[in-house]
């Protein structure tokens, strides 16, 4: 079994999976006495030794808050923290520092741009539009925005395969429409979005472009230049960094024009009783002492996964997907739930008529961690008439012998509720 | 019976399994042999908030004893829900009151009980005492 996990990868980073594996702590630990299967990992990623150490090598060594302090530990870490920014805007390829927001995941990136670009910018009459497979974080803050602000929300329908229905898309497209808020990639279908083309579209008619690469910047290449998008928003924890913290990269030229977020340190160049004047984003944008331990280790993170080269990590994953996509197939009784021509590496099933819960209960009992549920997808599985999924998510540390695993835990899971 | 009695056999019986999945198979028998709540009484308003599969839980007075049916659509919740109907139903409101559900975690549960398990399992417990309580004031009234 070890060999089919290493013989598609005479690629230099991903050669040898049990090195990888042994940079993942948590990986070695038992649950149930069994060897732990991590098959949530669009719920949360794992984190290497590093991303771990870079948390702890932080407050025992450079603990200072940033920005303000002339003492050299404030400026050590000042200087890390801005690195770590710096990194990231790379990594998107953003044009400069200027358009990386630190936050403290893709929530927050999203409420901060319903509170702020969406308070400036929406009227009554004016339109948001999402797909029908949004996370409930890109669904929510949009549904607040537009109570407050009297714009209406669409919702732009699927195909029976789980991708976006295009034709919909651009019917519902229309010169009232300000915002498209549609996600990279579905956390519970796994389907790709056509982000780029989406944009192109959406900015025909004048539309804004908020993509949420929850899911997105730990599978594939993120160029949010290419893909032309306005906001991107995205969480650490989920491409092997801490949680509480995250991103918003926007264009400058538009958090240059938003009103500030929150209020306080930081995001201030002048105060009085009378007047305050702010600071330039992305400074504007981040009130308070920042997450900076979780900064500097997303860094860090990034960093680790650029040493595998994501297109190897991508390579990988879409290999452990094609086999659990045919192993699952082979189990009779068994549906696969999202079926897109393009699909990252989430798997959405159901067994017979079980209830997920009950399967995932019998599959946990394995040592596999898979998720049950809705996913924060409830419209989406109202769509699809069913009340969840079991959902298994790969990331390139899992192996081809833990998808064998799945499968006999599924198989005992049938017999037992048959 | 009392309810201790009553956990004290569903302690015994379990006390038979020696791996997770004899026990998983007997809760799941209990679950598809639980007496089903009447159709009628699947409403919204029996539906327990914050659980993953769907559970209803109904309960009948009569002026001294509670009377509890229950369903769910996921097996396993149906065949927890099945030993708590078991020890709860047909109690009066105060033996209810006073009783723990601490036999679960005895048995090898625990994981049910916890409540990150959304399974409805601590909700489950938590209306069945609201409906004791309930009664108990109802009962209280009558008297007085
Ligand atoms: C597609 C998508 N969007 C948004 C989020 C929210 O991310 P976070 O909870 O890290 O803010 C998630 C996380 O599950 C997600 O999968």
């Amino acid at each position: 079994m070890g060999n089919r996990d290493t013989v598609h990868f005479s690629t230099a980073g991903l050669a040898d999976i049990e090195a990888i594996r042994a940079d993942f702590p948590i990986l070695r630990r038992e649950v149930y006495g069994k060897p732990l299967v991590y098959f949530d990992n669009a719920a949360t990623t794992q984190k290497p030794q590093v991303v771990i150490d870079a948390l702890t090598g932080y407050y025992q060594t450079m603990n200072a808050n940033v920005h303000r302090g002339v003492h050299l530990l404030s400026q050590e870490a000042t200087s890390a923290f801005e690195k770590a920014r710096e990194k990231l805007a790379l990594f998107v390829n953003a044009r400069s520092v200027r358009e990386m927001v630190f936050t403290r995941g893709c929530t927050e990136s999203i409420n901060l741009v319903a509170a702020t670009w969406g308070q400036q910018n929406l009227r009554p009459g004016d339109e948001i539009l999402i797909s029908a497979l949004e996370h409930h974080s890109n669904i929510v803050p949009w549904q607040m925005l537009c109570e407050h602000s009297g714009a209406r929300l669409i919702v732009c329908p699927l195909h029976a395969d789980g991708s976006l229905n295009m034709e919909e898309f651009a019917r519902l497209l229309n010169t009232h429409t300000r915002l498209v808020a549609i996600s990279h990639i579905s956390n519970s279908l796994g389907t790709i979005n056509p982000v780029k083309e989406i944009t192109r579209m959406a900015h025909k008619t004048g539309a804004k472009v908020l993509i949420d690469g929850a899911q997105a910047l730990a599978h594939l290449v993120v160029d949010v230049q290419d893909m032309d998008c306005d906001f991107y928003t995205f969480s650490a924890h989920k491409i092997y960094g801490p949680m509480g913290i995250g991103g918003l990269y926007g264009k400058e030229e538009l958090l240059l024009e938003m009103p500030p977020y929150q209020g306080g340190g930081e995001m201030i160049a002048n105060v009085t009783f009378e007047h305050t004047s702010y600071n330039e984003p992305p400074f504007k944008f981040e009130a308070g002492t920042p997450n900076v331990a979780g900064a500097l280790a997303f860094g860090v993170a990034i960093d680790y996964i650029q040493k595998l080269g994501i297109q190897n990590i991508a390579k990988r994953e879409n290999q452990l997907l094609d086999y659990a996509t045919q192993v699952l197939k082979s189990i009779p009784g068994v549906v696969i739930i999202g079926n897109a021509e393009h699909k990252a590496s989430v798997i959405s099933f159901l067994i017979d008529e079980t209830h997920p819960y009950d399967a995932g209960t019998i599959i946990d009992h394995f040592g596999i961690a898979v998720r049950t549920g809705t996913h924060c997808t409830q419209p989406l599985m109202d769509s699809l008439g069913i009340t969840g999924t079991i959902r298994a998510s790969f990331a390139f540390y899992n192996t081809f012998a833990e998808i064998d695993l799945l499968a006999k835990a599924i198989n005992k899971a049938k017999e037992m509720f048959l | 019976m009392k309810i201790e009695e009553k956990t004290q056999a569903i302690v015994n019986e379990f006390a038979n399994f020696d791996d997770w999945m004899d026990k998983y198979n007997y809760l799941i028998e209990l679950g598809k042999s639980l007496p089903l709540i009447e159709e009628r009484h699947k409403t919204e308003n029996n539906l327990i908030p914050g659980c993953q599969s769907r559970v209803w839980l109904h309960a009948d007075f009569d002026g001294e004893i509670v009377h509890f049916t229950a369903d769910s659509d996921a097996v396993i919740t149906k065949g927890i829900a099945n030993l708590l109907i078991r020890t709860f139903s047909d109690q009066r409101p105060q033996e209810i009151l006073d009783s723990s559900a601490n036999f679960l975690s005895e048995i090898g549960l625990t994981e049910h009980l916890s409540p990150t398990r959304s399974n409805g399992m601590l909700s489950m417990l938590k209306q069945i005492k609201m409906y004791a309580l309930a009664f108990k004031a109802k009962q209280q009234m009558g008297q007085s």
